[in-house]
């Protein structure tokens, strides 16, 4: 752990010593910190990539070009000021319900659900997809408008703002993506200063909603992962496969791991999904505990550099949605990583900025666009 | 924008941000910590049993199946090979819609109902996904072919070889040989599981059951290191197999041909043997099946053909037990002479009837039923030559069951003699203390009459009978039959220790007798009505014969046959009534080359259906373009100078 605050705290030294004589980077409004984190997971995951595909150099490549695609977006973004984002919030908002609706309406459908929109001419994308960073940005902007903590109306309000979008994603159904989205509005919400005791309520209403909500609500498939996450062997050639090769993948990497490119449980096509949803069980059974430290060191590195851009930004709306930003990338890693090694139910979340994908990288990538817009437009007046 | 916010308390809410945030902070450090306690316990504390676990994953010891071992006649000819089947196999995970893929086989291939229901039996009994099912077994290369071509709409489905028993001598020998399917439950429990990993069939019936152990070999393994697929991506490790032995057996391909082709029409059994060595030349019973059948799994409609009630094609007529008749006369003969019960020379006054003191039974010799008389005065070698069955029945009543039980017992009748062929019936050699035993009933004289002439209780088979003229051919050397003769192509013949002890006659010459007897059956002709052998006219008067051979006819009456039918003419009787034909013979006379026993199935005549029969047998086996082949010539006699050669 100690290296790792270390790390932490050399990180943050730079970043400040960036600001004290303005460089060539702030007026890039590139984030150096955030950027040599994030140019480090990606690499490390391009190597775990590289094996997990079995040497499927085609597919890196592929992965490659949307992680540079991923950049461009990212510096693209931003290069615009945070006040335009709080501007056009209401209306990506509006567009982004349009288009889930859409989606229902003319979606593609692949593995039962409706998510995807092909536009003539575009490439194929998910809008609900969007919506993860969408939904914080409305939410935020929506809450900053007003002092904090928030009134009872504007948090209800903001739930609405947040509950349409989760709603229409669930009803796809993708109830994993619709959780995300609404998770990341809820933290904006949490994180405008919430009284507790509301935030005490609603959970234990929700705890009390369970029960309804895996009679009426959950479907045979959702209900089959959550008994095969509390006891997979109950179907080891089933459902508890995936869970059990992955653990199993886990459990035989060690402490050093078995090398890359040396992952039996992998290569030997034991483990399903071993380039997307599960590819850290390859990263854990290559590299071991240590590796896998290695990671979460950088993921925290990342996720650390996000908080104190919160922490540091000028206006609430900046604090709101770079933390909101922050810990939904948070939760993706961690819900990830959790499923993988059996301690979550397994929900469809890719390892970000690891698993093989293009649109959640890019979508990714826009929201570190915007992190760093926040660090780097600095509003001359406040 | 900015004056809005000169209203808000801005120094408070940071604050209040600030506090939620470290909050959240926090929260995400507890659960990286969480995280890492997981990752520690799955990748230390239990990193061993997840290793062991991945490790039985991906290695696998498998067996390795020996090849099994072929079997030859004689000659060389190959009786039972493996041949490579191919199979037809499935991935589901691969196969995707299975529906959709069975639809496109059965538009390329034969996909009977049947083979799609044990598909889908097949399919939800398998254990590991990725595994491969069977669809179909025994592709035709036609069909590989179509497979092969459509490859591309069949996701999932490969074509396997491996091998299989094959018997391309079909029904020839099926008998001889038996089969080999697959291995039952029964055969499990008492089977060595670990010789038998891997193998899933087993020798049946015949020579394939006899010498399973011979035959399967010892089994080898491999240690492969596997996907989940179940492709095997290394090998890391093998011990080979030990291929199971081949093996020649005495039978002679040719000779069982002849045999099969002599029965002609008839259903029957028909054993040959080599009086030098008890090897079984022949076994033949006929009407016979294809071994190929029970290989794949017989299919229900064939099984149903081979239960045919009247064909039986699956019973062993060469193992079953007959009433043998007349033949069993010249071993009662040498009974009666060994004994001193009876002279060579000692006659008997025949008119065609015969009855025991005391009882008002009239016993008829066969003789009657042609023209109402006997055969005049009989001596014993007329009494097997124009076999009389008088002369037997006046012997029996001096004799008694006990005396003739014991000397037939000598010959190998009621037990079972051979080596190898442990399915032979032992058939029925019948004394006082059988007949209590079996009915708890005390023997009659009359009995004895009736077995003298080879009815009654009295049943043999013809593996017995030709063991019994080998003897007479032996002088009374045993040799046991055997259908193994050697094991390898190329290795030593095996001599199969005979374990009965050999017949001594009080007169050794009572053998000569006996076989010049048996020859006059065949030979003695032109002498008139009831002075000519029984077999002279069928077997002799049709064509040259270049040796001498000696026989022994039989005609059998079927048990069951209504008394009226004796009287009327023999094509009225149908067929299920009609007497079984028996003949059994060696030759040559001087120097026994092989000894024959026929059965014909209510073939009615043992001289004239079942002689010719015979005769046709040892022709095939001794001649070649009507002469004796080279290797049956008798020895010329040695000449002075090579006497003297050292």
């Amino acid at each position: 752990m100690a290296s790792i605050l270390d790390f932490a705290r050399q990180g943050s030294s730079v970043g400040v010593e960036l600001e004290r004589k303005p460089s060539i980077w702030e007026r890039l409004h590139i984030d150096l910190p955030l950027l040599c984190g994030l140019v480090m997971v990606l690499s490390f995951g391009l190597m775990v990539l590289y094996s997990a595909t079995d040497s499927n150099e085609a597919e890196v490549r592929r992965q490659f070009f949307y992680i540079l695609l991923g950049f461009c977006v990212m510096f693209g973004v931003a290069q615009i000021d945070l006040r335009y984002f709080r501007q056009v919030a209401p209306w990506l908002y509006i567009g982004g319900v349009g288009l889930l609706i859409a989606v229902l309406l003319f979606g593609d459908s692949a593995k039962g659900a409706q998510r995807w929109l092909d536009f003539p001419g575009l490439p194929r994308f998910q809008p609900s997809e969007m919506m993860k960073t969408i939904v914080p940005l409305t939410v935020a902007a929506f809450l900053a408008r007003g002092s904090l903590p928030p009134r009872l109306w504007q948090i209800g309000v903001a739930l609405m703002i947040l509950g349409i979008p989760a709603a229409l994603t669930a009803i796809q159904p993708d109830l994993g993506t619709a959780l995300l989205i609404g998770v990341a509005g809820t933290f904006v919400i949490l994180l405008s200063g919430i009284r507790w005791k509301l935030v005490f309520s609603a959970l234990m209403l929700g705890i009390m909603a369970i029960p309804a909500l895996w009679m009426f609500y959950l479907a045979d498939y959702q209900k089959q992962r959550i008994h095969t996450f509390l006891d997979p062997e109950r179907e080891p050639l089933g459902a508890g496969w995936n869970i059990i090769q992955s653990k199993t993948a886990i459990g035989s990497g060690g402490l050093y791991g078995k090398g890359w490119l040396n992952g039996v449980q992998s290569r030997l096509d034991f483990l399903p999904e071993g380039h997307t949803d599960f590819i850290v069980a390859v990263l854990a059974e290559e590299f071991g505990l240590v590796g896998m430290l290695f990671l979460l060191s950088l993921y925290l590195f990342v996720i650390g550099r996000c908080l104190y851009i919160g922490a540091m930004a000028q206006c609430n709306f900046g604090r709101l949605l770079a933390g909101s930003l922050a810990l939904t990338f948070f939760v993706y890693v961690f819900v990830n990583i959790g499923m993988v090694s059996g301690l979550v139910p397994v929900v469809g979340v890719p390892l970000p900025l690891v698993s093989l994908g293009g649109t959640s990288i890019v979508s990714l990538m826009v929201g570190f666009g915007i992190l760093m817009s926040i660090h780097t437009h600095k509003s001359p007046a406040y | 924008m900015t004056d809005r916010y000169t209203f808000k308390d801005l120094q408070q809410e940071r604050k209040l941000f600030l506090s939620r945030l470290i909050i959240g902070a926090c929260v995400v450090l507890v659960l990286i910590a969480c995280l890492i306690a997981r990752l520690a316990y799955l990748q230390i504390t239990q990193h061993e049993y997840y290793s062991t676990k991945s490790d039985q994953y991906r290695i696998h010891i498998q067996p390795v199946v020996p090849n099994r071992g072929l079997i030859y006649d004689r000659n060389g000819v190959l009786l039972a090979e493996n041949k490579a089947s191919y199979t037809l196999m499935l991935v589901k995970e691969e196969a995707g819609d299975i529906e959709k893929s069975l639809d496109v086989l059965r538009s390329l291939i034969e996909l009977s109902p049947e083979d799609e229901e044990k598909f889908y039996t097949r399919l939800k009994r398998r254990a590991v996904p990725f595994s491969e099912v069977p669809v179909r077994f025994n592709l035709s290369e036609e069909e590989i072919a179509a497979i092969a071509v459509n490859q591309f709409r069949l996701p999932g489905i490969s074509v396997q070889a491996q091998l299989v028993r094959h018997y391309p001598q079909g029904e020839l020998m099926a008998h001889a040989i038996g089969y080999v399917a697959s291995i039952s439950e029964e055969e499990l429990k008492t089977l060595d599981r670990v010789n038998y990993a891997g193998t899933d069939q087993i020798g049946k019936m015949g020579v394939e059951k006899v010498y399973e152990e011979l035959l399967h070999g010892t089994v080898g393994y491999e240690t492969v290191e596997k996907n989940a697929r179940g492709q095997i991506m290394k090998v890391l490790d093998r011990t080979d197999p030990i291929p199971g032995q081949d093996i020649v057996l005495s039978l002679d391909s040719n000779l069982q041909k002849a045999a099969v082709e002599a029965l002609g029409d008839f259903r029957g059994g028909i054993v040959a043997l080599d009086p030098a060595t008890g090897g079984v030349l022949a076994m033949v019973s006929k009407p016979s099946f294809d071994p190929n059948l029970f290989v794949e799994g017989i299919s229900k409609a064939d099984y149903e053909k081979l239960n045919d009630r009247v064909q039986t094609p699956l019973f062993n007529r060469a193992l079953a037990r007959y009433s043998p008749g007349s033949t069993i006369k010249p071993f009662i003969g040498l009974a009666a002479l060994d004994t001193g019960l009876r002279t060579r020379e000692h006659t008997v006054r025949d008119p065609g009837h015969f009855k025991l003191d005391g009882s008002s039974h009239v016993y008829h010799d066969w003789t009657w039923w042609t023209n109402r008389s006997g055969h005049d005065i009989v001596n014993l070698e007329k009494a097997i030559y124009q076999s009389c069955d008088i002369y037997f029945f006046d012997l029996a009543t001096d004799m008694g069951i006990d005396t003739m039980h014991d000397f037939l017992y000598k010959f190998g009748f009621g037990r079972n003699t051979s080596i190898d062929i442990p399915q032979a019936s032992i058939g029925i050699l019948p004394n006082r203390e059988w007949k209590m035993r079996t009915m708890g009933e005390p023997w009659y004289p009359g009995e004895t009459v009736n077995s003298s002439i080879g009815q009654g209780y009295t049943e043999a088979t013809p593996l017995q009978l030709a063991t019994a003229t080998m003897l007479i051919a032996n002088k009374g050397k045993w040799r046991q039959p055997a259908l193994l003769k050697r094991i390898g192509l190329d290795g030593p013949d095996i001599e199969h220790k005979s374990t009965i002890p050999d017949i001594e006659l009080k007169n050794p010459d009572d053998w000569n007798f006996m076989t010049e007897a048996m020859a006059a059956v065949i030979h003695k002709g032109n002498g008139g009505y009831r002075n000519n052998g029984t077999a002279w006219p069928y077997v002799v008067n049709v064509g040259p014969m270049p040796y001498r051979m000696a026989g022994k006819s039989g005609t059998a009456q079927v048990v069951g046959m209504p008394a009226d039918y004796r009287k009327s003419s023999k094509s009225a009787i149908p067929e299920k009534f009609r007497d079984h034909a028996l003949f059994i013979a060696f030759a040559p006379v001087e120097d026994p080359k092989i000894a024959v026993a026929v059965f014909v199935e209510h073939g009615e005549g043992g001289s004239g259906v079942a002689g010719p029969i015979a005769r046709k047998v040892i022709d095939a086996y001794l001649l070649e373009n009507g002469q004796l082949k080279p290797e049956f010539m008798p020895a010329p006699a040695p000449s002075l100078i090579s006497s003297l050669t050292p």
